[in-house]
C-alpha cells in the first residue's frame, strides 16, 4: 500500500482540480464542451487517488510492472490529446478571425465610398 | 475535378474595365502611388485595388490620392490574406479576371498587356526566369527554387518555372476558386494556390516577362535563411500534396 501522507496529498490535489473546473463552470468560464474532458479527468483522479488498487490491477493486466508508468502514460496520451485539439480550434478560430479582418476591409471600403461627399 | 471543366471554352479577350488590379500593400509608402500611377497610365480603364495589409505608414492615403481603391485590413493577414480579401471583391463585384502586381515596383504594369495576351488559361503566372529580363538568383536560394519548379511544373502538367512569382493574372473561374479557397500560408498564397487550382481542374499557363530591380529591399542570400526557405517549399509543397481538395 502507498504512504498514507501520499494518499492524502493526491486525493487534496485531485478534489482541488476538480473545485477548479466546477468552479470555472459555474462562473461561465468554460464551455460546456470543454468542460466534460475535464471533469472526467478530475473525477477519475480522485477514483485513483482514493482507491489505488484500481491502478494496481489495470496496470496487472495490460503487463506494466510499476503502476506509476502507467499513470504517466495515461497522463501524457490525455495531454497529447487535449493540446492537439486546442491546436485545432486555435486554427479554426484563426481562419475566422481572417476571414472577419477580410469582410471588415470590404465594408469599411463600401462604408467609406457611401459617406464620401459627391464630387459633382 | 469534371472532365467538361477541363475542356469547357475559356472566355478571352476581357473587356478591360472588367479588369481588377490588385495590389497587396504592407508598409510601401514610398512605391505604392507610383505603381499604382504606372497600372492605371498602363490600363486606363480597370479597376485598380490596394489593399492596405496593415500597413502603419502612408500607404494607404499614398494609394488613394494616386486614384486608387483602397481596402484597409485591420491587422495583417499577409500576402494570401490580402489577395483572397482582393479575389472576393473581385468576385462579389463580377470582375472578368483579377491581376495580381506587387506594390513594391518590381513588377512592370505595361507587361499585364502580356498576360492578357495568354489564350486559353484559368491563370498566367509572369514568369522571371522563362527566358527574358536579366533577374537571377544564386546559390541554395535557387536550387531551392530549381526543386520547387521542377516538383510543382511534375504536379500541374505544365511548365512552371517562377511558381513563387506573384505577378500573375487570374480569370473568373479560377477567381471564384480564389475567393473562397486561397490559401494564407507562407508560400501557400504561391505554390498551393496553383495545386488548388490546377486539382480544381483549371489550366495554368505561364508567360516570359521582364523584372525589375526592386526599388527597395533585396532579396536574401544568407544560406541559414536560404536553408529555412528550402524546408518551408518542401513543407508547403508536401502540404498542398496531400490536402484535401477544397469541396
Amino acid at each position: 500500500m502507498p504512504d498514507l501522507r501520499l494518499s492524502i496529498i493526491s486525493i487534496i490535489v485531485a478534489i482541488a482540480a476538480l473545485g477548479l473546473v466546477f468552479e470555472l463552470l459555474r462562473r461561465r468560464r468554460l464551455r460546456e464542451k470543454y468542460a466534460a474532458i475535464w471533469i472526467v479527468i478530475a473525477v477519475g483522479t480522485v477514483v485513483v487517488a482514493v482507491f489505488p488498487q484500481i491502478l494496481q490491477g489495470v496496470a496487472d493486466l495490460v503487463g506494466i510492472r510499476t503502476p506509476s508508468n502507467l499513470l504517466f502514460f495515461g497522463s501524457l496520451i490525455v495531454l497529447f490529446a487535449v493540446s492537439l485539439q486546442l491546436s485545432r480550434e486555435v486554427g479554426l478560430l484563426e481562419e475566422q478571425s481572417r476571414r472577419l479582418a477580410e469582410e471588415v476591409g470590404t465594408l469599411t471600403m463600401r462604408v467609406d465610398a457611401l459617406e464620401k461627399p459627391p464630387d459633382d | 475535378m469534371t472532365a467538361e471543366d477541363v475542356h469547357a471554352p475559356v472566355l478571352r479577350r476581357i473587356d478591360p474595365a472588367e479588369l481588377l488590379v490588385v495590389l497587396p500593400a504592407l508598409n510601401e509608402q514610398d512605391s505604392v502611388g507610383r505603381v499604382v500611377r504606372e497600372v492605371r497610365a498602363a490600363q486606363p480603364e480597370a479597376t485598380v485595388l490596394v489593399v492596405d495589409d496593415g500597413s502603419t505608414d502612408a500607404t494607404a492615403e499614398r494609394a488613394a490620392s494616386a486614384g486608387a481603391l483602397v481596402m484597409r485590413l485591420p491587422f495583417n493577414l499577409g500576402v494570401g490574406g490580402a489577395m483572397r480579401a482582393g479575389y472576393r471583391y473581385g468576385h462579389d463585384r463580377g470582375f472578368a479576371a483579377v491581376v495580381q502586381v506587387d506594390a513594391d515596383g518590381q513588377h512592370d504594369a505595361a507587361e499585364i498587356e502580356q498576360l492578357l495576351a495568354v489564350p486559353d488559361a484559368d491563370v498566367v503566372i509572369g514568369s522571371r526566369f522563362a527566358g527574358r529580363g536579366e533577374y537571377a538568383v544564386r546559390g541554395p536560394r535557387r536550387w531551392a527554387m530549381r526543386l520547387l519548379s521542377r516538383t510543382l511544373s511534375g504536379i500541374v502538367g505544365t511548365a512552371v518555372t517562377d511558381p513563387t512569382s506573384g505577378f500573375r493574372l487570374v480569370h473568373r473561374r479560377a477567381v471564384a476558386l480564389f475567393a473562397e479557397h486561397y490559401p494564407e500560408e507562407y508560400l501557400g498564397d504561391t505554390v498551393e494556390a496553383l495545386v488548388v487550382a490546377h486539382r480544381a481542374g483549371l489550366t495554368i499557363r505561364q508567360v516570359p516577362v521582364a523584372m525589375r530591380v526592386r526599388s527597395c529591399g533585396r532579396a536574401s542570400t544568407d544560406p541559414v535563411r536560404s536553408a529555412v526557405y528550402l524546408l518551408r517549399v518542401v513543407v508547403a509543397v508536401g502540404l498542398a500534396m496531400v490536402r484535401r481538395a477544397p469541396r
